[in-house]
C-alpha cells in the first residue's frame, strides 16, 4: 500500500483512477475475448456454409427412367442362361440396347428431335449405365426376355445442367455436350422421362473414373475408413490403456521411465507423414503387407494414435483422487485391484474421450495413406473382415483428395459432398464421447 | 483438560498387539521419525498426539505399511504384530492390511453403493461363502459403526452421496468390514463437524471392545476423551507414552506439559 492510499480516506462511490485502470483493463480482455471467439464462428460459418452449399447437391442426381427390353438375340445367343457365356457381352452391346430403348422411347412419345443423331441421344445417359445393367443382369439372368425399368445415370453435363453447373453457352464450346443434348434433356424432364432423386450410389457406389463423375462413389472409401478404424480401436485401446496403466501405477520412476515419458509427448508431436513413412518402410517393404490395404493403413494409425491416447489416458489416472488409491489400499486391495476396481472405472470417461478423440484425428488423416498406397484408384470392395483388411480399399480424407485432382468441375461437388459424409462421421463419433462421457461420470 | 472421567477409563488389557522398537522413518534424506518405540495394547485405544509435522500420521502409516506407496520413503526398525515382524520380506503388505484396517482423515468412500462400499473388503479377501453371509456381514458391520439404522433402507444409495460424518462412519465400517485385529485411525473426526465428531468418538470406543485402536488426532480433548493411552510426538521424536490420565494431568516431560497447556505447536 502506499502512503497516499493509506494517508487519504476515500469515499467508496466514486472509483479511483487505480480501480478504473483496472477495470478498463478487463473491459479490453473481455472485448479480445469475444473478438477471438467471434472470429472462430465466422470462420467455422464460412466453412460450413462452403462445404455444404457445394456439397449438399453431390447427394442428389439426374437419374433417366427407362423400359429397357433386354433382348434374349443379343445377351444370351446360346440360350442356356450361363453368366460366363453372358459374359461375352461388353458393355458396349448394352450400351447399344440403352441407346435403342431411349430411342425408341423418344420417337414413341413423338419427342425425337428432327435429324439428331441415336449416338448423340444415346449420349444423354451416363457412360457408366451400360455397366451397371450388365452387372445387374449377369446377377440375375431370369431377367433375359424381359423388359425391366432402369434407373439409369444422366450424363454428368446432363446433371450439372440441371444444377446450374452447365449452360446453354458452355455447352456450345463443349465437346462433351451440345445445346440441342440440353434442350432433348429439358424437354425429358418435363415428360418424367428424367428426374432428381437422392443419390444413393455416391454413399454406397465405388468410385468412378475422371470421365464418369456422375457414378463416382464413396462406398469403398467408407468401407476402407470403417476397416482401418477397426483396427486402430482393437489395437490402440488395449495397449494405449496398458501402457498408461504401467506407467501410471506401476513402473518406478527412474531415468528410463522418464526417457520414455519425454518418447511418448514427443511422438504425439511427430509430423503424421513421417509415420507414413515408417509404415511404408516397416509394413510394406520390411513385413510385406499388401499396399493400400486398411490392415497396413489401419496399423500406420494406430501408430500416430497411440501417444495421443496414452496422454489422455494418464491424465484420467493421475486425475482420479488418490483418496480413493488410499482407501482400497487401506482395506487390503493388491494393487491391480485398486487399480481394475477403482481407479480404472474412475478414468473411464476421460480414457474414452481420448480414445475417441485419438479415432477421429485417425480417420481424418491424410498423409500417412498417401505413402502407403491408398491413393490408388479402387472400384472393387475389400471383402468381409478378416480377409478384407489385406485387399486393397480406398480412406475417406483420401477420397477426398482424389475428387479434388480430377479435372472434371462435376467433382467438385463431389469432392464437398465427401467431405460432409467424412463431417457427419467425425460428430458421430464426438457425440459419442459425450454420451459415454455422460454415461460412465461419477462423482466423488 | 477437567474431563473427570480420565482415571475411570484405565487400561484393562495388558496384552501387547503391536511392538514398535526404533523406528527410523526417511523420506529421501529427511529423517521424519527417530527412534521410536511405542507398544500398542490390545482392546485399549491409542493416541498419537502432537503438533503438525511431528511425523505421528507417518508413524501410524508404518503400521499397516501404507507408507510403501511412497517411493522414497524408507523404514528401519522391527514392528511386530503379534510377535511377527511385519517388514520381513515373506509378509505381503496386502495381508496385513486385512489385519490392520484404516480409516483416514477424509471421508473417502468409493463411489459405489453403500452396501458394495461395506462389502468390498469381504469380497476380495474372500471372507464370505454366500450372498446371504455377505449380507449379515455388511449388516453387522454397519450395526457396529452406528450406520445400520441411517441406511439400511437406502443401501443401493451412492456412499458418496451421506453426509460427511455418515460417509466416515461409513469408512468405519467398511474397514470394519475386513474383521481387522487393529483399526488405525489417521484424524478421523477432523472434517466433521461437532455431533459427528461425539458419535464417531463413541463408536471409536465401543469398537474397543473387539479392536486396538490407534488414533491419530491434532485434539487434545479428544485424545483426552476417547484414549486409554497416549502417545506424545515432537519434530519425528516419541517425547512421552503412558496412561492418558498420567499424560494430561501429570506429564514427565516438560515439551509435553507445554503443549498440552498450549504453549507449543
Amino acid at each position: 500500500m502506499t502512503a497516499e492510499a493509506t494517508n487519504m480516506r476515500s469515499s467508496l462511490y466514486k472509483t479511483d483512477a487505480r480501480t478504473k485502470r483496472r477495470n478498463a483493463a478487463e473491459a479490453r480482455f473481455r472485448v479480445y475475448g469475444m473478438m477471438a471467439v467471434g472470429f472462430g464462428v465466422l470462420a467455422l460459418v464460412v466453412l460450413l456454409s462452403t462445404v455444404l452449399g457445394s456439397g449438399f447437391s453431390a447427394f442428389r442426381q439426374t437419374f433417366v427412367t427407362l423400359n429397357v427390353p433386354l433382348d434374349a438375340q443379343v445377351l444370351d445367343k446360346q440360350g442356356n442362361r450361363n453368366p460366363a457365356e453372358m459374359a461375352k457381352v461388353t458393355t458396349i452391346g448394352y450400351g447399344n440396347l440403352l441407346q435403342a430403348a431411349l430411342v425408341a422411347e423418344l420417337t414413341e412419345k413423338g419427342m425425337h428431335p428432327e435429324g439428331m443423331k441415336a449416338k448423340d441421344i444415346g449420349g444423354l445417359i451416363s457412360k457408366e449405365a451400360p455397366a451397371q445393367l450388365r452387372n445387374m443382369v449377369l446377377a440375375n439372368p431370369d431377367l433375359i426376355g424381359q423388359t425391366v425399368t432402369f434407373d439409369a445415370y444422366a450424363n454428368g453435363r446432363i446433371d450439372g445442367y440441371f444444377k446450374g453447373r452447365v449452360t446453354m453457352e458452355s455447352a456450345a464450346l463443349d465437346s462433351n455436350v451440345s445445346p440441342e443434348q440440353l434442350q432433348l434433356a429439358d424437354a425429358m424432364r418435363a415428360n418424367d422421362m428424367m428426374a432428381m432423386k437422392f443419390n444413393w450410389g455416391f454413399i454406397f457406389g465405388p468410385d468412378a473414373s475422371e470421365l464418369r463423375p456422375e457414378a463416382a462413389g464413396l462406398g469403398v472409401a467408407i468401407l476402407g475408413s470403417a476397416y482401418m478404424m477397426l483396427i486402430v480401436l482393437v489395437l490402440s485401446l488395449p495397449l494405449g490403456v496398458a501402457a498408461s496403466i504401467y506407467l501410471e501405477e506401476f513402473a518406478p520412476k527412474n531415468r528410463f521411465t522418464d526417457l520414455i515419458e519425454v518418447n511418448i509427448s514427443n511422438l504425439a508431436a511427430v509430423p503424421s507423414i513421417v509415420f507414413g513413412i515408417l509404415g511404408l518402410a516397416v509394413f510394406i517393404n520390411f513385413a510385406g503387407l499388401p499396399q493400400s490395404s486398411p490392415i497396413v493403413g489401419g496399423l500406420v494409425l494406430t501408430l500416430m494414435t497411440l501417444p495421443t491416447i496414452i496422454i489422455a489416458t494418464r491424465a484420467a489416472l493421475k486425475a482420479v483422487p488418490p483418496s480413493i488409491k488410499d482407501a482400497a489400499l487401506g482395506i487390503g486391495a493388491s494393487k491391480m485391484q485398486t487399480v481394475f476396481h477403482h481407479v480404472l472405472p474412475l478414468a473411464m470417461p476421460g480414457i474414452l474421450t481420448g480414445t475417441i478423440i485419438g479415432l477421429a484425428q485417425a480417420l481424418g488423416e491424410t498423409a500417412p495413406l498417401l505413402l502407403i498406397g491408398m491413393v490408388a484408384f479402387v472400384r472393387d470392395y475389400p471383402a468381409a473382415p478378416p480377409e478384407g483388411f489385406m485387399d486393397p480399399a480406398a480412406a475417406l480424407p483420401v477420397q477426398v483428395y482424389n475428387f479434388t485432382q480430377r479435372a472434371d468441375p462435376a467433382f467438385i461437388e463431389r469432392a464437398s459432398g465427401a467431405i460432409i459424409v467424412l463431417m457427419v462421421f467425425l460428430l458421430v463419433m464426438n457425440l459419442m464421447a459425450i454420451i459415454l462421457r455422460r454415461r460412465f461420470e461419477r462423482r466423488w | 483438560m477437567n474431563d473427570m472421567s480420565l482415571t475411570e477409563r484405565a487400561v484393562d488389557s495388558n496384552e501387547i498387539k503391536i511392538a514398535a522398537t526404533g523406528v527410523q522413518v526417511f523420506y529421501g534424506t529427511t529423517h521424519a521419525i527417530k527412534d521410536v518405540s511405542v507398544d500398542i495394547l490390545d482392546k485399549t485405544v491409542t493416541a498419537f498426539i502432537g503438533p503438525s509435522g511431528c511425523g505421528k500420521s507417518t508413524f501410524l502409516r508404518c503400521l499397516n505399511r501404507m507408507n510403501d506407496t511412497i517411493d522414497i520413503c524408507r523404514v528401519e526398525g522391527d514392528i511386530l504384530l503379534d510377535g511377527e515382524d511385519i517388514y520381513d520380506k515373506k509378509v505381503d503388505p496386502v495381508q496385513l492390511r486385512a489385519k490392520v484396517g484404516m480409516v483416514f482423515q477424509k471421508p473417502n468412500p468409493f463411489p459405489k453403493s453403500i452396501y458394495d462400499n461395506v462389502a468390498y473388503g469381504p469380497k476380495i479377501h474372500g471372507l464370505t461363502r454366500s450372498k446371504s453371509e455377505l449380507d449379515e456381514v455388511v449388516e453387522a458391520s454397519l450395526r457396529k459403526a452406528a450406520l445400520w439404522n441411517e441406511v439400511k433402507d437406502r443401501l443401493d444409495a451412492p456412499g458418496t452421496g451421506l453426509s460427511g460424518g455418515q460417509q466416515q462412519r461409513l469408512c468405519i465400517a467398511r474397514a470394519v468390514a475386513t474383521s481387522p485385529e487393529v483399526l488405525l485411525m489417521d484424524e478421523p473426526c477432523s472434517a466433521l463437524d461437532p455431533i459427528a465428531t461425539a458419535q464417531v468418538e463413541e463408536l471409536i470406543d465401543e469398537l474397543r471392545e473387539n479392536f486396538s485402536v490407534v488414533i491419530v488426532t491434532h485434539s487434545m480433548q479428544q485424545a483426552a476423551r476417547v484414549s486409554q493411552r497416549t502417545a506424545f510426538f515432537h519434530l519425528g521424536n516419541l517425547v512421552e507414552y503412558g496412561e492418558t490420565a498420567q499424560i494430561f494431568t501429570n506429564p514427565k516431560d516438560p515439551r509435553t506439559e507445554s503443549y498440552i497447556t498450549g504453549r507449543i505447536g
